[in-house]
Protein backbone atom coordinates (compact mmCIF):
# COMPACT_ATOMS: atom_id res chain seq x y z
CA UNK A 1 0.00 0.00 0.00
CA UNK A 2 2.68 2.02 0.57
CA UNK A 3 4.42 1.63 -2.18
CA UNK A 4 1.41 1.61 -5.14
CA UNK A 5 -1.08 4.20 -3.70
CA UNK A 6 1.28 6.91 -4.86
CA UNK A 7 2.14 5.70 -7.85
CA UNK A 8 -1.66 5.69 -8.61
CA UNK A 9 -1.57 9.42 -7.86
CA UNK A 10 1.00 10.24 -10.38
CA UNK A 11 -0.81 8.23 -12.91
CA UNK A 12 -4.10 9.68 -12.37
CA UNK A 13 -2.23 13.72 -12.41
CA UNK A 14 -0.63 12.58 -15.49
CA UNK A 15 -3.41 11.31 -17.43
CA UNK A 16 -6.22 12.51 -15.57
CA UNK A 17 -7.07 14.99 -18.63
CA UNK A 18 -6.38 12.36 -21.28
CA UNK A 19 -2.41 12.62 -23.04
CA UNK A 20 -2.95 16.52 -23.10
CA UNK A 21 -0.82 17.36 -20.49
CA UNK A 22 2.38 14.96 -21.77
CA UNK A 23 1.72 16.35 -24.73
CA UNK A 24 1.98 19.81 -23.47
CA UNK A 25 5.02 18.79 -22.19
CA UNK A 26 6.96 17.10 -24.67
CA UNK A 27 6.46 20.19 -27.22
CA UNK A 28 6.44 23.35 -25.35
CA UNK A 29 8.95 22.13 -22.01
CA UNK A 30 11.54 21.20 -23.69
CA UNK A 31 10.70 17.65 -22.03
CA UNK A 32 11.48 15.81 -25.19
CA UNK A 33 15.54 16.63 -25.04
CA UNK A 34 15.46 16.42 -21.58
CA UNK A 35 13.94 12.20 -21.59
CA UNK A 36 16.08 11.67 -24.68
CA UNK A 37 19.27 13.17 -23.47
CA UNK A 38 18.82 11.55 -19.77
CA UNK A 39 18.21 7.84 -21.81
CA UNK A 40 21.41 8.91 -23.63
CA UNK A 41 23.07 9.59 -20.49
CA UNK A 42 22.02 6.25 -18.53
CA UNK A 43 22.83 4.22 -21.34
CA UNK A 44 26.24 5.56 -21.90
CA UNK A 45 26.83 4.89 -17.95
CA UNK A 46 25.08 1.17 -18.03
CA UNK A 47 27.97 0.42 -20.23
CA UNK A 48 30.90 1.62 -19.16
CA UNK A 49 29.73 0.67 -15.73
CA UNK A 50 29.04 -2.93 -16.60
CA UNK A 51 32.52 -3.02 -18.35
CA UNK A 52 34.73 -1.73 -15.66
CA UNK A 53 32.32 -2.55 -12.73
CA UNK A 54 33.06 -6.47 -14.35
CA UNK A 55 36.56 -5.92 -14.10
CA UNK A 56 36.72 -4.49 -10.81
CA UNK A 57 34.71 -7.41 -9.53
CA UNK A 58 36.83 -10.17 -10.80
CA UNK A 59 39.51 -8.20 -9.72
CA UNK A 60 37.77 -8.53 -6.22
CA UNK A 61 37.50 -11.82 -6.62
CA UNK A 62 39.99 -13.91 -8.55
CA UNK A 63 43.39 -11.25 -8.78
CA UNK A 64 44.82 -11.35 -4.91
CA UNK A 65 46.67 -8.06 -4.46
CA UNK A 66 47.97 -6.04 -1.19
CA UNK A 67 45.17 -3.63 -0.54
CA UNK A 68 42.29 -5.28 -2.04
CA UNK A 69 40.31 -4.78 0.93
CA UNK A 70 41.20 -1.07 0.89
CA UNK A 71 40.13 -0.78 -2.97
CA UNK A 72 36.71 -2.49 -2.02
CA UNK A 73 36.24 -0.12 0.26
CA UNK A 74 36.77 3.13 -2.16
CA UNK A 75 34.17 1.24 -4.47
CA UNK A 76 31.52 1.47 -2.02
CA UNK A 77 32.19 5.13 -1.47
CA UNK A 78 29.58 6.33 -3.88
CA UNK A 79 26.95 4.41 -1.47
CA UNK A 80 28.37 6.67 1.65
CA UNK A 81 28.31 9.85 -0.10
CA UNK A 82 25.20 11.84 -0.43
CA UNK A 83 24.80 12.24 -4.19
CA UNK A 84 24.30 16.01 -4.02
CA UNK A 85 28.02 15.96 -2.38
CA UNK A 86 29.39 13.51 -5.27
CA UNK A 87 28.26 16.43 -8.00
CA UNK A 88 29.61 19.28 -5.48
CA UNK A 89 32.47 17.50 -5.65
CA UNK A 90 32.84 17.21 -9.14
CA UNK A 91 32.13 20.72 -9.15
CA UNK A 92 34.74 21.76 -7.05
CA UNK A 93 37.43 19.66 -9.29
CA UNK A 94 36.46 19.99 -12.57
CA UNK A 95 34.57 23.56 -12.15
CA UNK A 96 36.19 27.04 -14.77
CA UNK A 97 37.74 28.16 -11.43
CA UNK A 98 39.69 25.18 -10.16
CA UNK A 99 43.22 23.93 -11.33
CA UNK A 100 42.33 21.31 -12.80
CA UNK A 101 38.80 21.99 -14.92
CA UNK A 102 41.00 25.65 -15.70
CA UNK A 103 43.40 23.63 -16.98
CA UNK A 104 40.75 20.96 -19.09
CA UNK A 105 38.62 24.38 -19.93
CA UNK A 106 41.86 25.82 -21.76
CA UNK A 107 42.54 22.51 -23.74
CA UNK A 108 38.50 22.25 -25.09
CA UNK A 109 37.71 19.86 -22.34
CA UNK A 110 34.14 21.04 -21.04
CA UNK A 111 33.09 18.72 -18.01
CA UNK A 112 31.09 21.48 -16.20
CA UNK A 113 27.73 22.90 -18.01
CA UNK A 114 28.51 19.88 -20.25
CA UNK A 115 27.53 16.53 -21.06
CA UNK A 116 30.66 14.75 -20.08
CA UNK A 117 29.84 16.22 -16.36
CA UNK A 118 26.67 14.53 -16.50
CA UNK A 119 27.97 11.32 -17.41
CA UNK A 120 31.19 11.61 -14.51
CA UNK A 121 28.42 11.75 -12.21
CA UNK A 122 26.33 8.83 -12.80
CA UNK A 123 29.19 7.30 -13.63
CA UNK A 124 30.28 7.71 -9.93
CA UNK A 125 26.96 7.43 -8.05
CA UNK A 126 26.49 3.59 -10.26
CA UNK A 127 29.44 2.27 -10.29
CA UNK A 128 28.95 0.12 -6.87
CA UNK A 129 25.67 -1.50 -8.27
CA UNK A 130 27.23 -3.57 -10.66
CA UNK A 131 30.32 -4.42 -8.61
CA UNK A 132 28.25 -5.78 -5.95
CA UNK A 133 25.59 -7.51 -8.60
CA UNK A 134 28.46 -9.62 -10.33
CA UNK A 135 30.78 -10.35 -7.34
CA UNK A 136 28.37 -12.64 -5.38
CA UNK A 137 27.92 -14.34 -8.83
CA UNK A 138 31.81 -14.64 -9.36
CA UNK A 139 32.25 -15.84 -6.07
CA UNK A 140 29.48 -18.71 -6.95
CA UNK A 141 31.11 -20.29 -9.64
CA UNK A 142 34.07 -22.61 -9.78
CA UNK A 143 37.24 -21.94 -10.38
CA UNK A 144 37.93 -25.56 -11.72
CA UNK A 145 36.59 -24.18 -15.55
CA UNK A 146 38.78 -21.44 -15.92
CA UNK A 147 41.57 -23.55 -14.79
CA UNK A 148 40.36 -26.24 -17.40
CA UNK A 149 40.27 -24.10 -20.07
CA UNK A 150 43.88 -22.79 -18.81
CA UNK A 151 45.27 -26.05 -19.24
CA UNK A 152 43.80 -27.17 -22.58
CA UNK A 153 46.31 -24.04 -23.62
CA UNK A 154 43.66 -21.18 -23.56
CA UNK A 155 44.66 -17.43 -23.31
CA UNK A 156 43.48 -15.13 -20.12
CA UNK A 157 41.14 -13.47 -23.04
CA UNK A 158 40.04 -16.43 -24.08
CA UNK A 159 39.11 -17.77 -20.86
CA UNK A 160 37.38 -15.09 -19.75
CA UNK A 161 35.67 -14.76 -23.07
CA UNK A 162 34.61 -18.37 -23.42
CA UNK A 163 34.07 -19.58 -19.70
CA UNK A 164 33.72 -16.75 -17.13
CA UNK A 165 31.69 -14.06 -19.18
CA UNK A 166 28.97 -16.70 -20.07
CA UNK A 167 28.20 -17.45 -16.32
CA UNK A 168 28.12 -13.97 -15.76
CA UNK A 169 26.41 -12.49 -18.33
CA UNK A 170 23.24 -12.52 -16.37
CA UNK A 171 24.57 -10.83 -13.63
CA UNK A 172 26.43 -7.94 -15.46
CA UNK A 173 22.97 -7.19 -17.37
CA UNK A 174 21.47 -7.18 -13.87
CA UNK A 175 23.77 -4.53 -12.50
CA UNK A 176 24.16 -1.99 -15.81
CA UNK A 177 19.97 -2.27 -16.21
CA UNK A 178 20.19 -1.25 -12.49
CA UNK A 179 22.83 1.46 -13.28
CA UNK A 180 20.58 2.75 -15.71
CA UNK A 181 17.70 2.94 -14.46
CA UNK A 182 19.45 4.60 -11.38
CA UNK A 183 20.70 7.01 -14.18
CA UNK A 184 17.57 7.88 -15.10
CA UNK A 185 16.47 9.13 -11.72
CA UNK A 186 19.61 11.01 -10.76
CA UNK A 187 19.04 14.23 -9.87
CA UNK A 188 21.26 15.03 -6.55
CA UNK A 189 24.33 14.33 -7.96
CA UNK A 190 23.66 16.12 -11.62
CA UNK A 191 21.60 19.49 -10.46
CA UNK A 192 25.08 21.20 -10.03
CA UNK A 193 27.40 19.73 -12.76
CA UNK A 194 24.85 19.82 -15.60
CA UNK A 195 23.99 24.26 -15.56
CA UNK A 196 20.29 22.60 -16.62
CA UNK A 197 20.26 24.41 -20.12
CA UNK A 198 17.21 23.51 -21.90
CA UNK A 199 17.66 21.47 -24.74
CA UNK A 200 21.35 20.67 -23.79
CA UNK A 201 22.16 19.86 -20.42
CA UNK A 202 18.75 19.87 -18.62
CA UNK A 203 17.94 16.17 -18.07
CA UNK A 204 14.37 15.06 -17.31
CA UNK A 205 14.32 14.77 -13.34
CA UNK A 206 15.91 18.51 -13.19
CA UNK A 207 13.19 19.44 -15.47
CA UNK A 208 10.55 17.84 -12.84
CA UNK A 209 11.63 19.96 -10.34
CA UNK A 210 11.51 23.18 -12.14
CA UNK A 211 7.99 22.42 -13.61
CA UNK A 212 6.92 22.06 -9.60
CA UNK A 213 8.82 25.36 -9.03
CA UNK A 214 6.13 28.55 -9.82
CA UNK A 215 9.34 30.72 -10.59
CA UNK A 216 10.50 28.63 -13.56
CA UNK A 217 7.85 28.90 -15.29
CA UNK A 218 5.27 30.82 -13.81
CA UNK A 219 1.35 29.94 -13.94
CA UNK A 220 1.83 28.01 -17.42
CA UNK A 221 3.23 24.59 -15.93
CA UNK A 222 2.32 22.73 -12.71
CA UNK A 223 1.86 19.37 -11.24
CA UNK A 224 0.02 17.85 -14.38
CA UNK A 225 3.20 18.49 -16.60
CA UNK A 226 5.59 17.48 -14.05
CA UNK A 227 3.13 14.28 -13.42
CA UNK A 228 3.15 13.48 -16.98
CA UNK A 229 7.25 13.57 -17.74
CA UNK A 230 7.13 11.53 -14.35
CA UNK A 231 4.88 9.06 -15.87
CA UNK A 232 6.75 8.40 -18.81
CA UNK A 233 10.23 8.42 -16.51
CA UNK A 234 8.50 6.16 -14.34
CA UNK A 235 7.06 3.84 -16.88
CA UNK A 236 10.90 3.36 -17.62
CA UNK A 237 12.43 2.71 -14.30
CA UNK A 238 9.24 0.10 -13.66
CA UNK A 239 9.88 -2.31 -16.84
CA UNK A 240 13.48 -2.34 -16.01
CA UNK A 241 13.01 -2.99 -12.57
CA UNK A 242 10.90 -6.13 -13.93
CA UNK A 243 13.28 -6.92 -16.32
CA UNK A 244 16.31 -6.97 -13.71
CA UNK A 245 14.01 -8.76 -11.22
CA UNK A 246 13.73 -11.15 -13.80
CA UNK A 247 17.48 -11.52 -14.71
CA UNK A 248 19.07 -11.47 -11.30
CA UNK A 249 16.72 -14.61 -10.44
CA UNK A 250 17.68 -16.37 -13.92
CA UNK A 251 21.17 -15.60 -12.97
CA UNK A 252 21.32 -16.97 -9.39
CA UNK A 253 19.70 -20.01 -10.62
CA UNK A 254 22.66 -20.56 -13.19
CA UNK A 255 24.89 -19.91 -10.53
CA UNK A 256 23.37 -22.41 -8.30
CA UNK A 257 23.59 -24.73 -11.33
CA UNK A 258 27.02 -24.45 -12.17
CA UNK B 1 58.18 -32.75 -22.11
CA UNK B 2 60.92 -29.27 -22.36
CA UNK B 3 58.50 -27.86 -24.40
CA UNK B 4 55.33 -28.06 -23.11
CA UNK B 5 57.03 -26.81 -19.34
CA UNK B 6 58.59 -23.97 -21.31
CA UNK B 7 54.92 -23.03 -22.80
CA UNK B 8 53.45 -23.45 -19.55
CA UNK B 9 55.83 -20.84 -18.21
CA UNK B 10 54.76 -18.62 -21.16
CA UNK B 11 51.10 -18.72 -20.75
CA UNK B 12 52.19 -18.51 -17.11
CA UNK B 13 54.17 -15.41 -17.78
CA UNK B 14 51.47 -14.17 -19.93
CA UNK B 15 48.65 -14.77 -17.30
CA UNK B 16 50.55 -12.44 -14.97
CA UNK B 17 50.89 -9.58 -17.86
CA UNK B 18 47.13 -9.85 -18.40
CA UNK B 19 46.81 -9.28 -14.20
CA UNK B 20 49.12 -6.57 -13.63
CA UNK B 21 47.36 -4.63 -16.62
CA UNK B 22 43.65 -5.34 -15.29
CA UNK B 23 44.79 -4.25 -12.00
CA UNK B 24 46.29 -0.97 -13.06
CA UNK B 25 43.34 -0.33 -15.70
CA UNK B 26 41.06 -0.75 -12.66
CA UNK B 27 43.14 1.56 -10.45
CA UNK B 28 42.93 4.10 -12.52
CA UNK B 29 39.59 4.19 -13.20
CA UNK B 30 38.74 4.48 -9.31
CA UNK B 31 41.33 6.81 -9.00
CA UNK B 32 40.24 8.69 -11.58
CA UNK B 33 36.32 8.71 -10.80
CA UNK B 34 36.30 8.28 -7.15
CA UNK B 35 39.15 9.34 -5.60
CA UNK B 36 39.86 12.58 -7.66
CA UNK B 37 36.77 14.66 -6.38
CA UNK B 38 37.21 13.55 -3.02
CA UNK B 39 40.56 15.11 -3.23
CA UNK B 40 39.48 17.80 -4.76
CA UNK B 41 36.83 18.86 -2.52
CA UNK B 42 38.44 17.58 0.95
CA UNK B 43 41.50 20.61 -0.63
CA UNK B 44 38.71 23.38 -1.68
CA UNK B 45 36.88 22.63 1.51
CA UNK B 46 39.73 23.46 3.59
CA UNK B 47 41.65 26.03 1.69
CA UNK B 48 40.77 28.86 3.56
CA UNK B 49 41.57 27.36 6.81
CA UNK B 50 39.78 26.21 10.00
CA UNK B 51 38.40 29.64 10.67
CA UNK B 52 36.23 29.12 7.74
CA UNK B 53 34.68 26.35 9.25
CA UNK B 54 34.03 27.45 12.40
CA UNK B 55 32.44 30.77 11.01
CA UNK B 56 30.05 28.01 8.93
CA UNK B 57 28.89 25.98 11.81
CA UNK B 58 28.32 29.33 13.55
CA UNK B 59 25.84 30.25 11.10
CA UNK B 60 22.35 29.04 13.07
CA UNK B 61 20.90 28.09 9.56
CA UNK B 62 23.54 25.94 9.00
CA UNK B 63 22.99 24.51 12.82
CA UNK B 64 19.52 24.22 11.75
CA UNK B 65 19.90 22.34 8.96
CA UNK B 66 22.18 19.61 10.63
CA UNK B 67 19.93 19.52 13.15
CA UNK B 68 16.73 18.92 10.86
CA UNK B 69 18.92 16.24 9.11
CA UNK B 70 19.70 14.33 11.88
CA UNK B 71 15.90 14.54 13.41
CA UNK B 72 15.20 12.60 9.95
CA UNK B 73 17.95 10.19 9.90
CA UNK B 74 17.04 9.20 13.02
CA UNK B 75 13.40 8.49 12.37
CA UNK B 76 13.87 7.44 9.39
CA UNK B 77 16.70 4.01 10.42
CA UNK B 78 14.26 3.56 13.09
CA UNK B 79 11.06 2.97 10.87
CA UNK B 80 13.40 1.37 7.90
CA UNK B 81 15.13 -1.34 10.47
CA UNK B 82 11.94 -2.39 12.22
CA UNK B 83 9.84 -2.57 9.18
CA UNK B 84 12.67 -3.78 7.21
CA UNK B 85 13.11 -6.69 9.18
CA UNK B 86 10.00 -7.50 9.28
CA UNK B 87 9.62 -7.28 5.51
CA UNK B 88 12.76 -9.62 5.29
CA UNK B 89 11.59 -12.36 7.53
CA UNK B 90 8.48 -12.34 5.17
CA UNK B 91 10.10 -12.57 2.60
CA UNK B 92 12.94 -15.00 3.07
CA UNK B 93 10.61 -17.63 5.21
CA UNK B 94 7.26 -17.48 3.92
CA UNK B 95 6.02 -18.99 0.42
CA UNK B 96 3.27 -16.52 -1.23
CA UNK B 97 1.26 -15.83 -4.40
CA UNK B 98 2.64 -12.77 -5.66
CA UNK B 99 6.06 -13.03 -3.52
CA UNK B 100 8.34 -11.86 -6.83
CA UNK B 101 5.80 -9.19 -7.22
CA UNK B 102 6.56 -7.95 -3.39
CA UNK B 103 10.20 -8.31 -4.16
CA UNK B 104 10.31 -6.28 -7.17
CA UNK B 105 7.91 -3.55 -5.23
CA UNK B 106 10.32 -2.86 -2.62
CA UNK B 107 13.45 -2.45 -4.67
CA UNK B 108 11.18 0.34 -6.60
CA UNK B 109 12.22 3.02 -4.45
CA UNK B 110 15.94 2.23 -5.68
CA UNK B 111 14.97 2.51 -9.43
CA UNK B 112 12.11 5.42 -8.96
CA UNK B 113 13.81 8.86 -8.99
CA UNK B 114 13.67 10.46 -5.98
CA UNK B 115 12.26 13.31 -7.79
CA UNK B 116 9.25 11.31 -8.49
CA UNK B 117 8.98 10.17 -4.92
CA UNK B 118 8.84 13.95 -4.21
CA UNK B 119 6.00 14.74 -6.78
CA UNK B 120 3.99 11.49 -5.20
CA UNK B 121 3.88 12.85 -1.46
CA UNK B 122 3.19 16.27 -3.13
CA UNK B 123 -0.10 14.86 -5.28
CA UNK B 124 -0.90 13.03 -2.11
CA UNK B 125 -1.09 15.33 0.88
CA UNK B 126 -0.68 18.74 -1.07
CA UNK B 127 -3.50 21.39 -2.12
CA UNK B 128 -6.28 18.58 -3.79
CA UNK B 129 -3.92 15.25 -2.68
CA UNK B 130 -6.38 12.25 -1.65
CA UNK B 131 -5.37 12.76 1.81
CA UNK B 132 -5.44 16.72 2.16
CA UNK B 133 -8.73 17.27 3.52
CA UNK B 134 -7.97 14.60 6.36
CA UNK B 135 -5.06 16.09 7.40
CA UNK B 136 -6.20 19.59 7.31
CA UNK B 137 -9.40 18.84 9.33
CA UNK B 138 -7.00 17.87 11.80
CA UNK B 139 -4.73 20.83 11.55
CA UNK B 140 -1.52 19.02 10.35
CA UNK B 141 0.69 20.23 7.83
CA UNK B 142 2.44 17.75 5.86
CA UNK B 143 3.53 19.24 3.13
CA UNK B 144 5.97 22.13 3.34
CA UNK B 145 6.54 20.68 7.04
CA UNK B 146 8.58 17.53 8.79
CA UNK B 147 5.95 15.25 8.23
CA UNK B 148 6.42 14.70 4.25
CA UNK B 149 10.20 15.12 4.70
CA UNK B 150 10.63 11.94 6.79
CA UNK B 151 7.77 10.08 4.61
CA UNK B 152 9.75 10.88 1.70
CA UNK B 153 13.23 9.94 3.13
CA UNK B 154 11.50 6.47 4.32
CA UNK B 155 9.81 5.46 1.24
CA UNK B 156 13.84 5.95 -0.50
CA UNK B 157 15.69 4.34 2.67
CA UNK B 158 12.75 1.08 2.44
CA UNK B 159 14.83 -1.47 0.18
CA UNK B 160 18.54 -1.26 2.16
CA UNK B 161 17.99 -3.02 5.41
CA UNK B 162 15.60 -5.47 3.25
CA UNK B 163 18.22 -6.15 0.92
CA UNK B 164 20.84 -6.59 2.88
CA UNK B 165 19.14 -8.86 5.46
CA UNK B 166 17.33 -11.09 2.85
CA UNK B 167 20.31 -13.06 1.72
CA UNK B 168 21.51 -13.52 4.87
CA UNK B 169 17.83 -15.24 6.32
CA UNK B 170 18.13 -17.68 3.12
CA UNK B 171 21.62 -18.45 3.53
CA UNK B 172 20.61 -19.06 7.28
CA UNK B 173 18.23 -21.40 6.75
CA UNK B 174 15.96 -22.82 9.77
CA UNK B 175 17.56 -25.11 11.32
CA UNK B 176 18.32 -22.95 14.48
CA UNK B 177 15.18 -21.47 14.99
CA UNK B 178 13.47 -24.86 14.39
CA UNK B 179 15.41 -25.98 17.39
CA UNK B 180 14.78 -22.85 19.56
CA UNK B 181 11.04 -23.30 19.05
CA UNK B 182 11.37 -27.41 19.86
CA UNK B 183 13.14 -26.18 22.57
CA UNK B 184 10.35 -23.82 23.81
CA UNK B 185 11.54 -20.39 23.04
CA UNK B 186 9.00 -18.23 21.82
CA UNK B 187 9.01 -16.43 18.68
CA UNK B 188 9.91 -13.42 20.57
CA UNK B 189 12.80 -14.94 22.25
CA UNK B 190 14.04 -16.75 19.14
CA UNK B 191 14.30 -13.91 17.44
CA UNK B 192 16.25 -11.90 20.04
CA UNK B 193 18.79 -14.77 21.04
CA UNK B 194 19.04 -16.79 17.31
CA UNK B 195 18.09 -14.62 14.38
CA UNK B 196 19.37 -11.60 15.49
CA UNK B 197 22.89 -12.49 16.19
CA UNK B 198 22.82 -14.20 13.41
CA UNK B 199 21.74 -11.49 10.77
CA UNK B 200 23.80 -8.80 12.88
CA UNK B 201 26.29 -7.87 10.00
CA UNK B 202 23.71 -7.53 7.48
CA UNK B 203 21.33 -5.70 9.72
CA UNK B 204 24.26 -3.28 10.81
CA UNK B 205 25.27 -2.67 7.30
CA UNK B 206 22.02 -2.15 5.66
CA UNK B 207 21.16 0.62 8.81
CA UNK B 208 24.13 2.34 7.58
CA UNK B 209 23.27 2.16 4.12
CA UNK B 210 19.81 3.56 5.17
CA UNK B 211 21.18 6.04 7.47
CA UNK B 212 23.81 7.25 4.46
CA UNK B 213 20.67 7.85 1.66
CA UNK B 214 18.61 9.78 4.38
CA UNK B 215 21.17 12.21 5.14
CA UNK B 216 21.95 13.01 1.48
CA UNK B 217 18.87 12.90 0.10
CA UNK B 218 17.53 16.03 -1.93
CA UNK B 219 15.33 15.51 -5.09
CA UNK B 220 12.46 14.42 -2.77
CA UNK B 221 12.90 16.29 -0.22
CA UNK B 222 13.46 19.53 -2.24
CA UNK B 223 10.47 19.25 -3.55
CA UNK B 224 8.11 18.42 -0.33
CA UNK B 225 9.36 21.07 2.25
CA UNK B 226 9.41 24.25 0.11
CA UNK B 227 13.24 24.59 1.14
CA UNK B 228 12.35 27.57 3.67
CA UNK B 229 15.56 28.61 5.34
CA UNK B 230 15.42 27.65 8.79
CA UNK B 231 12.62 25.59 8.96
CA UNK B 232 12.50 23.22 6.09
CA UNK B 233 15.94 23.44 4.83
CA UNK B 234 17.76 20.54 6.01
CA UNK B 235 21.91 20.51 5.06
CA UNK B 236 21.76 19.17 1.18
CA UNK B 237 18.74 21.56 0.86
CA UNK B 238 21.61 23.96 2.26
CA UNK B 239 24.01 23.30 0.11
CA UNK B 240 22.02 23.44 -2.91
CA UNK B 241 20.83 27.62 -1.62
CA UNK B 242 24.62 28.29 -0.93
CA UNK B 243 25.39 27.47 -4.51
CA UNK B 244 22.62 29.13 -5.94
CA UNK B 245 24.02 32.28 -3.49
CA UNK B 246 27.28 32.04 -5.03
CA UNK B 247 28.51 31.07 -1.43
CA UNK B 248 30.78 27.84 -2.72
CA UNK B 249 33.10 28.16 0.37
CA UNK B 250 30.38 27.41 2.70
CA UNK B 251 28.74 25.00 0.31
CA UNK B 252 31.91 23.13 0.29
CA UNK B 253 32.16 22.76 4.53
CA UNK B 254 28.75 21.21 4.51
CA UNK B 255 29.16 19.03 1.68
CA UNK B 256 32.34 17.87 3.40
CA UNK B 257 30.92 17.21 6.79
CA UNK B 258 28.15 15.24 5.19
CA UNK B 259 30.66 12.83 2.91
CA UNK B 260 32.77 12.61 6.27
CA UNK B 261 29.62 11.47 8.31
CA UNK B 262 28.57 8.46 5.72
CA UNK B 263 32.30 7.43 5.05
CA UNK B 264 33.31 6.90 8.67
CA UNK B 265 30.40 5.10 9.34
CA UNK B 266 30.38 3.05 6.69
CA UNK B 267 33.78 2.27 6.73
CA UNK B 268 33.81 1.31 10.27
CA UNK B 269 31.01 -1.16 10.02
CA UNK B 270 32.54 -2.82 7.10
CA UNK B 271 35.93 -2.63 9.32
CA UNK B 272 33.79 -4.67 12.52
CA UNK B 273 32.27 -6.90 9.84
CA UNK B 274 35.60 -7.84 8.26
CA UNK B 275 37.30 -8.39 11.83
CA UNK B 276 33.77 -10.60 12.83
CA UNK B 277 34.27 -12.99 10.02
CA UNK B 278 38.18 -13.31 10.39
CA UNK B 279 37.38 -14.19 14.12
CA UNK B 280 34.85 -16.51 13.21
CA UNK B 281 36.46 -18.25 9.99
Amino acid sequence: MFILLPVAAVLQSGFGNGLGNLQDALNSFGAQNAIKLTLMMAFLTAIINGVFGTLLAYIFVRVPFPGRDLLSTVVDLPFAVPTLVAGVMLVALYGPHSTVGGWLERHGIHIIFAPLGILLALLFVTLPLVVRSVQPVLIELDTAEEEAARVLGAGGLTTFRKVVFPALRPAITAGALLAFARSLGEFGAIVFVSGNIPNKTLTAPVLITQLLNPTTFGAVAGPGEAAAVSSLLFLFSFVLVLITERVSSHSLQRASEL
Amino acid sequence: MNAVSTSARANRRKARLWRALMLSVALLYVAVLLLAPLGGIIYYALKEGMGEVGHTFRQSDVRHAFYLTAIIMVVTVIVTTFFGIIVALVLARDRFVGKRLVSALVDLPLAVSPVIVGLMAVLLFGRGGWFEPFFAARGIQVIFALPSMILVTIFISIPFVIREVVPVLQELGMEEEQAAWTLGASRLQTFRRVTLPNIRWGLLYGIALSAARSIGEVGAVLIVSGSLQGQTETATLYILRAFDQYQEQQAYIVALTLASFSIVMLIGIETLKRRASREAG
